[in-house]
This record gives C-alpha cells, structure tokens and sequence, in this order.
C-alpha cells in the first residue's frame, strides 16, 4: 500500500515532467535550443487557469494552455529561426517574459499579484490519489506522449528529418529537407507540450499561482540531456527525478537527508551526464546553430 | 570599418527603446491608464529626485558586476548563465569573512578581505563549469545552469540549517567591513541603498577595460573567442584560457555581492541575488560585452526596475518585467539582421556584397553549438 502510494505520487509529480521532456527533445533534435520550456510551462499554466475560470470546462482550458504555450513558442521560434537571434538569450528572455507577462495579466484579470481565484480541473474532489491519477486524462496523455514521440522520433520521415536538420542542417537542405519549416514545427510542438505540462499544474491544484512552475522546465531539460536526447530515456529520467522528488517529500519529516541535497540530485545527475563520467552524453551537432 | 563596428553595436538597443515604448504603451492601455502620464512617472520616479537616483544607481552596481560577467564570457564564446548563483556566493563569501573578522580590524583590511573573499567565492563557483568544460568538453550552458540550481540550494541549506538569525532566512551581521551609505556624505540620498561599493564596481569596470584590451591573457581571451582554433594554433592554451574566463567570469559576478552584503543590508539573506544575474545576460547583450556598454545598460535596466515601482500605483510593476523580457528578445533579434544590412551597405559602398560568410551569422554572440 505504501509502494502504491509512491509510485501515484511520483507519477503525478512526473506528468509535466513527462509533457515538457518530450517536447524538449523533439526541439533540441531539430537543433533549437530549449531554456524556454520553464516559460512555456508557466504561460501555458496561466492561460489554462484562465480558460478554466472563464469557460468552466476543463476541456476548454487544455485548449486555452496549448495555446498560451503556442504563442510563446512561436515567438521564440519566429526570434531564433526568422531572425536567427541567439538561442540562449531568446530562451531567457522568454522565461523572464513568461514571468512578467503572467504577473501582469494575474493583477490585471484578478487584482492578485499571488494566485487566481480556485478553478475548475478534470475528475472528483474528494476521489483517492489513485482514482484521481486515473480520471484525468492528462495523465494518460503525459505517459502516452512519450512513446509516441519517440515513434515519431525514430520512425517517421518527419523524425527523420528533425534529426537531420538538428544534425546537418546544410546536409538536409540539400537533399531538399525545409530547415528552417521543420523547426517551426518541432519548436511550436514544444510549446504546445510542455504548455499541456503547465495545464496540469494549474488543474491539479484548481488555480494558477504566481511562478507556481518553479523551475520545472529545467528539470525537464536535466532529463532531456540525462536521456541524450532520445524521448524514451528522458522519459525515464523523468520518472527517476519525480521517484526523487516523492522520496524526499515522504522523508521530510524524518529528516534523514536535508531536502536542499535531493533537490540537487537532477542538476548534479546532468552535470555527470554531461562531463561524460559515465556514458557521455553528447549533444545533436547543430543544437543552438541557425542555418542559412 | 570602425563606422560600421560602431552602428553594429547601437542600432540594436535603439531599435529596441523603439519596441519597449510600443510594447509599454499596449500594456498600459490595456490597464486602462493614459501612456504619457505613466512614462513621465517612471521618470520622475527614478532620475526626478535624489532617492530614486540612489536607489538607480544601488541596482545598477550589482547588475553592473553581473553584467561584465557574462561580457568576459562571451568574449572568449562562452556562455555563463551562472552568474546567479555566482553573485550568491560572492555574497556570502563576503559576510562570512565580514562576521569572522572582529570587530576591531583595520576598516580598510577588513573591506578588502570582504571583497576579496566575493570574488573568490563567485571564481569558484565559476571555475568548476570552467574546468568541466576544458577537461570534458561539458556545455558551460548545461554547467552553469544546473549549477545555479545546486550552489543556491547548498546556500540554502547552509544558511536555514546552520547559520541564520532566528525566524529570518539571513545570517548575523557582518562586524567588520561594511561600507557606509552614499547619504552619510550627501544628505539628499536619505533612504536610498546607494553606497560606497560604488566606487569599487566603478574600479571594476576600468580592470575589466584593461583586462581585455590591455593585457596578454584578455588578448588570448578575445581570440578564443573570435576564432577558437586559430587562437590555438597561434600558441594560446586553449583549455587554460577557457578555465581562465570562466573563474574571472565567476569572480566578477561575485564581486557584485558586496553591494547588498556590505553597502545596505551587512548580512547574507537568502535570494538576495533575485534575478540580477539573469538580468546581467541582458545587460552584456545591450553592452555588446564592452565594459563601457555594460555600465550604461546597467543604468538602463536599474532605471527600468526602479521604475516599476514608481508607476506601481497605476501600473502593475510587473510590467517592466515584461519589457525586460521584450527588451532582451528585441536586442537577440536584431543584432543579425542589423549586422546583415549594415556590411551589406558597407559592401555596396565599396563595390562588395555581403561579406559576411554563410553559415556565421551569428557567430560573434553565439558560442557554437549548446545544449
């Protein structure tokens, strides 16, 4: 019982793990640099808050956080494809962007500068943890969504492509492959993920509260880098920091590890992923390059 | 040549002022305030008075530090987003040398030990992605983020576990080495932070000049960042000198933790750094990474973030949060394409196309390939 109780909790802590990871890696596969996921998280948990509360539907506020996520990936594809601005700067511009703009929009829509008022979200009240995974869908869509982007990855013309274009973009067009349309997609695709990652949050907790990601993208992109790139480790990476996070939940009150030092085990894991210690993770060739 | 090095490096912010002002006017309307009168608060509340001047130029000090930090590293092509973390420590490192010094220490031993210990603390924080990245080959972009994560949690840890004053997240008070505030020889500052740590980020700057322009290490620095292999080949130690940048990197966003530790507040709180390092990623892209630039564009975004609080009771202060980010977008966006046109009007003058070469556009701010 108390084994089930974890693997829930670690799987509802793991779901917009799930959404942004994935998303992650089809972008950082067609070679766009992902620091904004942590933004298309947050835009995407907003306007889901705000959709819930003015439609009342949770359907309708699922639809409302993809696009939330779909504009802000849109401008940092239309920044760093179009204008072939910088990768990373765009990236942190959109997450202080993502920040303010929430910020603003909170005060101006509910004369809050902390939360939104309690909204609408998928499934019962008072239902057990399980019950409550099960009914809502977006846990079947965050744990469905790996697997399918990993086919889409590995075995479509499309994945293809995103890879190639993440490897050798001019190798790609000249064989007639559209870089830069290509991008557009796995970018936009992105934000439309991780956006449903941001939903889920503000659902679960029946209202959006300012910041409420705190850093949730970055771990997504730890996973991401963690998994190499392919979506089904990072999907695993996913489940492996969530199980992390539960643990340390589960003992706080035991205080055996001080929290601060489980909370450090994602960015310490992709540090040693990184510097190669064990089974060097290495980047797609042309992640953070524009192409001509 | 000069002429078009020098419009290169203008016209973005300019073109960005043009688009803050455009997206400044949407949100305050959307809020239903009349644009001109929010404008002409900002102002008043930040370069009207002696209070909002001090307090400009209290965050303009340590976004100044932040901002050269992320200069030096993109001058050699590499990216450190760590500088949050890095003023973090600088400033603890600072308040631990400030509380274990006593009280009687020469005033002017006891501040250089404070900074001295900031800036070691930021260089080591700086340092590990340094060597992680000339050992190993690991991004300094993935590094430094995760580092920021880590170094701020064990700061964390330290200072709610170990070191804090009962019921707050800081530590005791410094007992030698603070710095006294700018009102103690100009009354009219009265209330504002502003302090004499000034003068020492001001001397900061002019080592930062001289360090890139005027010595042998900031020379091997610039040319690993302009051409990594030619660099090499002419006998610079590359993996040395990448190290090199990331610690001098790390120490100068260290160093902008006096300005809080030992010019206001004379303790290490938790979060106090709040978003100053980020800002300095956007205060070296307006600076094009010239420490001259730099200064100014810490003015310009101290003078942004002070007055959000000025406009406050019309405007959410978020708002300027959100020019932030647009400022930023702006800027990244339009460095390549006012590159482009400007040597393309360059080549036409003197009967060449574009010289620049395909497949480099970006190269002067982007340092290869990143995760």
């Amino acid at each position: 019982m108390a084994l089930l109780l974890f693997l829930a909790q670690t799987l509802r802590i793991a779901v917009p793990y799930l959404f942004a990871a994935g998303g992650g890696a089809l972008a950082e596969r067609s070679g766009i640099v992902s620091l904004s996921l942590e933004g298309y998280m947050l835009g995407g948990a907003f306007t889901a808050a705000i959709g819930a509360y003015y439609t009342n539907s949770a359907w309708l506020a699922l639809m409302c956080g993809v696009g939330g996520g779909l504009v802000l990936a849109g401008i940092h594809a239309i920044g760093t494809i179009r204008f072939r601005a910088d990768q990373v700067v765009t990236g942190v511009a959109i997450n202080l962007f993502a920040v303010g703009i929430t910020r603003f929009f909170l005060q101006l829509a509910f004369k809050s500068s902390s939360n939104s008022p309690r909204v609408p979200g998928f499934g019962g009240e008072n239902a057990g943890v399980w019950l409550a995974l099960v009914s809502n869908p977006l846990v079947w869509l965050g744990v469905a969504a790996i697997p399918v982007l990993a086919f889409v990855v590995h075995r479509t013309t499309f994945g293809l492509r995103v890879r190639a274009v993440g490897e050798h973009p001019d190798a790609a067009t000249s064989v007639g492959v559209p870089v830069n349309r290509i991008r557009y997609v796995a970018v936009l695709a992105s934000g439309a993920l991780a956006a449903l990652g941001g939903s889920f949050l503000a659902l679960d907790q029946h209202q959006f509260t300012d910041s409420m990601t705190a850093g949730r993208g970055f771990i997504a992109l730890a996973a991401v880098i963690f998994g190499r790139w392919d979506p089904v480790r990072a999907g695993f990476a996913c489940l492996l920091f969530a199980a992390a996070e539960t643990f340390q939940i589960r003992l706080q009150a035991a205080q055996l590890i001080p929290s601060q030092f489980v909370a450090m085990i994602p960015y310490v894991l992709t540090i040693i992923a990184v510097a190669g210690v064990v089974g060097r993770s290495v980047p797609p060739a042309a992640l953070g390059r524009s192409a001509d | 040549m000069r002429r078009t090095a020098f419009a290169e490096s203008v016209l973005p912010p300019i073109v960005a002022l043009g688009i803050i002002l455009v997206a400044g006017d949407l949100l305050i309307l959307a809020y239903g305030e009349a644009p001109g009168a929010v404008w002409r608060t900002l102002a008043e509340g930040t370069w009207g008075n002696a209070y909002g001047i001090g307090q400009v130029l209290y965050k303009a000090t340590t976004l100044t530090c932040t901002g050269l930090a992320v200069a030096i590293g993109l001058r050699a092509g590499l990216f450190n987003i760590g500088a949050e973390s890095q003023l973090a420590a600088g400033g603890f490192g600072a308040a631990l040398v400030g509380m274990a010094l006593p009280a009687s220490t020469p005033w002017i031993f006891a501040v250089a030990g404070c900074v001295a210990a900031a800036a070691i603390a930021g260089a080591g924080a700086g340092a590990v992605p340094g060597v992680l990245r000339a050992k190993f080959g690991a991004h300094e972009v993935i590094v430094t983020i995760m580092m920021n994560f880590i170094v701020l949690a064990l700061l964390n840890y330290i200072v709610a576990a170990r070191l804090h004053v009962p019921e707050t997240l800081h530590t005791p008070t410094i007992q030698a080495g603070a710095l006294p505030r700018l009102s103690s020889a100009f009354a009219a500052f009265h209330g504002s932070a502003a302090n004499w740590s000034l003068l020492i980020v001001l001397a900061i700057v002019a080592g930062a000049w001289w360090y890139l322009f005027r010595t042998r290490a900031g020379f091997e620095l610039r040319a690993v960042g302009l051409q990594p292999g030619a660099a090499e080949y002419g006998g610079v130690d590359l993996p040395r000198t990448l190290v090199r940048a990331l610690t001098v990197s790390g120490a100068l966003a260290g160093l902008g933790g006096i300005n809080f530790v030992l010019g206001y507040k004379g303790y290490y709180e938790d979060g106090f750094a709040g978003g100053a390092g980020f800002l300095g990623i956007a205060v070296a892209l307006v600076g094009r990474n010239h420490p001259v630039g730099v200064l100014v564009a810490a003015l310009f975004f101290a003078t942004l973030s002070q007055g959000g609080l000025a406009i406050n009771a019309m405007v959410p202060k978020q708002m300027v949060e959100v020019l932030q980010g647009v400022v930023i977008l702006a800027v990244a966006a339009s460095v390549p394409e006012v590159r482009r046109t400007v040597r393309q009007a360059a080549g036409r003058r003197i009967g060449k196309t574009d010289p620049t070469p395909p497949g480099n556009a970006g190269a002067a701010t982007t340092p290869g390939s990143v995760g």
